[in-house]
């Protein structure tokens, strides 16, 4: 009986490694789901047949890194209003991933669009303003994910890196605006993802002024 | 009637056979030997020549997409909403009002109106706005001949054409993204001019209510969107009708919609587009390849007249 584990105290966190495990294989996810649409013909997670499969691609991508930007973006809000104080320990890993999608989003674009000719890419950039803030977003999370390491905090300093780190509020909202702008007629989902981010701001600036 | 003579239906390629060939486009276009597509003519080829094997230009879009992947925004703006939501479109009975400078204004049955129009397969491209196309086999009539039978007055310049309006079949309608019913025209050169037909049929097949079933128009060198669907009033005018996305968006999108890879959208290019399937753009080609409509736009500024 002596060898039983140490019991659990409600503040204990050894749950975090495996709901780290879990967490990664949640975020890589989207990409074996889109393989297997496209090249597999959903034959692992079923979905339609694809008509399109760069769009797909294209929007998948894009989607999936603009849902994760907010979902970091909830970390704040959700430990100031619900004390949930662990979120904090998930936001390195899920911002890191909406870089990795927002990455592939570019370079797919790059790829297919434009076969990588660098001219057309960036008249395109220049000459479209929804593709000019999209890319400013991806530019701009450049910087984040390479210094999200401890190395880096510590390097920086919290405060300094904290004031960097405040970048990812334009990253959001150029990449919303992006979609927002892309659609022919306002649709439902960048609509829904202007009104939480603008609600994930709102929650931080009224907690913030009490 | 050698000059619009086409395949009959049993010469089109099973769709099958049109999947595996696509698969292999995937593949072609993924190891890089995709970006040598040659541009050419369906039209052309439909009129003169034997198709040309070892070419992967302009096969035909296989059913799947054709009838599954659509902008028919009565059903929803989602580009599968159509297919889930038209399934219970009743198309019969069917009338089509007939109205405007007309020799005679009445309602005619879909059937009436078809009745003794020599149906028959055309195999277009379909170049949509947004920068995608496809390459349809249409079963249809030339709209001149129906126009010749219905008999405009000297007073029709234009011909308009006027989708169903029903909120309780088309659920897209309950939304105002745009104004509804939808409405587009024609000038009445290019209404007669001979590419320009009402379908009836795809891929030898009844026109799924997904498409624009009962009856659709199509104007093979335009964008899709001048294309309307489920044609319940063809109303001939004097003056210039309002069309749909005209009204809704004029900065972007103009009455004649002719496909120009020389003039942009406002936010994308219009130089090359996607043929669905395929993983890299190909050029877009003046009047959508359909050089021979160039005589009806002499003299006129396109980038003005877009």
């Amino acid at each position: 009986m002596a060898t039983l584990p140490p019991s659990v105290g409600r503040r204990s966190r050894n749950w975090i490694p495996g709901a780290k495990g879990v967490l990664w294989i949640g975020l890589l996810a989207p990409v074996f789901i889109l393989g297997d649409r496209i090249f597999l013909f959903g034959r692992l997670t079923g979905g339609d047949f694809v008509d399109d499969p760069v769009e797909l691609i294209q929007h998948w991508t894009g989607n999936t890194a603009l849902i994760l930007l907010l979902v970091g973006l909830a970390s704040t809000p959700l430990r100031r209003l619900m004390g949930w104080h662990w979120t904090i320990r998930f936001r390195r890993l899920v911002g890191l991933f909406a870089f990795f999608y927002g990455t592939l989003h570019v370079v797919s674009w790059f790829v297919f669009d434009h076969q990588l000719a660098l001219n057309p890419i960036i008249e395109d950039v220049l000459e479209r303003n929804w593709i000019l803030v999209g890319m400013l977003s991806w530019l701009l999370l450049i910087p984040l994910a390479l210094t999200s390491t401890s190395g880096w905090i510590r390097r920086l300093g919290g405060k300094k890196w904290n004031r960097l780190h405040q970048l990812v509020y334009p990253v959001a909202a150029l990449g919303v605006l992006h979609f927002l702008w892309q659609t022919k007629l306002l649709e439902r989902d960048p609509v829904l993802y202007s009104a939480t981010l603008v609600l994930l701001l709102g929650v931080r600036w009224l907690v913030r002024k009490k | 009637m050698p000059r619009n003579q086409h395949p009959h239906p049993s010469e089109v390629t099973p769709e099958s056979i049109y999947m595996d060939r696509r698969s292999f486009i995937k593949r072609a276009s993924v190891a890089g030997i995709g970006g040598s597509l040659i541009a050419g003519g369906v039209w052309a080829r439909q009129k003169n020549a034997p198709r040309v094997e070892g070419t992967f230009d302009d096969d035909l879009t296989p059913w799947e997409t054709v009838t599954g992947y659509n902008n028919f925004y009565e059903f929803g703006t989602g580009k599968g909403d159509p297919k889930k939501n038209a399934q219970d479109f009743r198309t019969d009975p069917w009338a089509i009002e007939v109205t405007g400078e007309v020799s005679e204004e009445r309602v005619f049955s879909f059937d009436e109106l078809v009745d003794g129009l020599d149906i028959e397969e055309r195999i277009y491209r379909m170049r949509c706005v947004e920068g995608w196309s496809m390459v349809v086999p249409w079963n249809g009539f030339m709209l001149k001949d129906l126009i010749e039978r219905l008999g405009p007055t000297e007073d029709a310049n234009y011909v308009e054409f006027t989708t169903l309006m029903d909120r309780r079949q088309m659920p897209g309608q309950n939304s105002p993204v745009l104004p509804w019913p939808y409405v587009e025209a024609l000038r009445m050169d290019e209404a007669m001019h001979p590419l320009t037909i009402l379908v009836t049929g795809v891929y030898g097949k009844k026109l799924p209510p997904q498409n624009g079933a009962p009856i659709r128009l199509i104007v093979p060198w335009k964008y899709g969107f001048k294309g309307a669907k489920s044609i319940v009033k063809i109303r001939f005018t004097k003056r210039q009708p309002r069309t749909t996305w005209n009204e809704a968006i004029p900065r972007e999108y103009g009455f004649y919609a002719n496909v120009n890879p020389e003039v942009d959208h406002p936010r994308w290019s219009q130089a090359t587009e996607r043929r669905l399937g395929e993983f890299f753009r190909r050029d877009t080609l003046m009047y959508n390849g359909y050089e021979e409509v160039a005589s009806l736009y002499d003299g006129m500024d396109l980038q003005r007249y877009f």
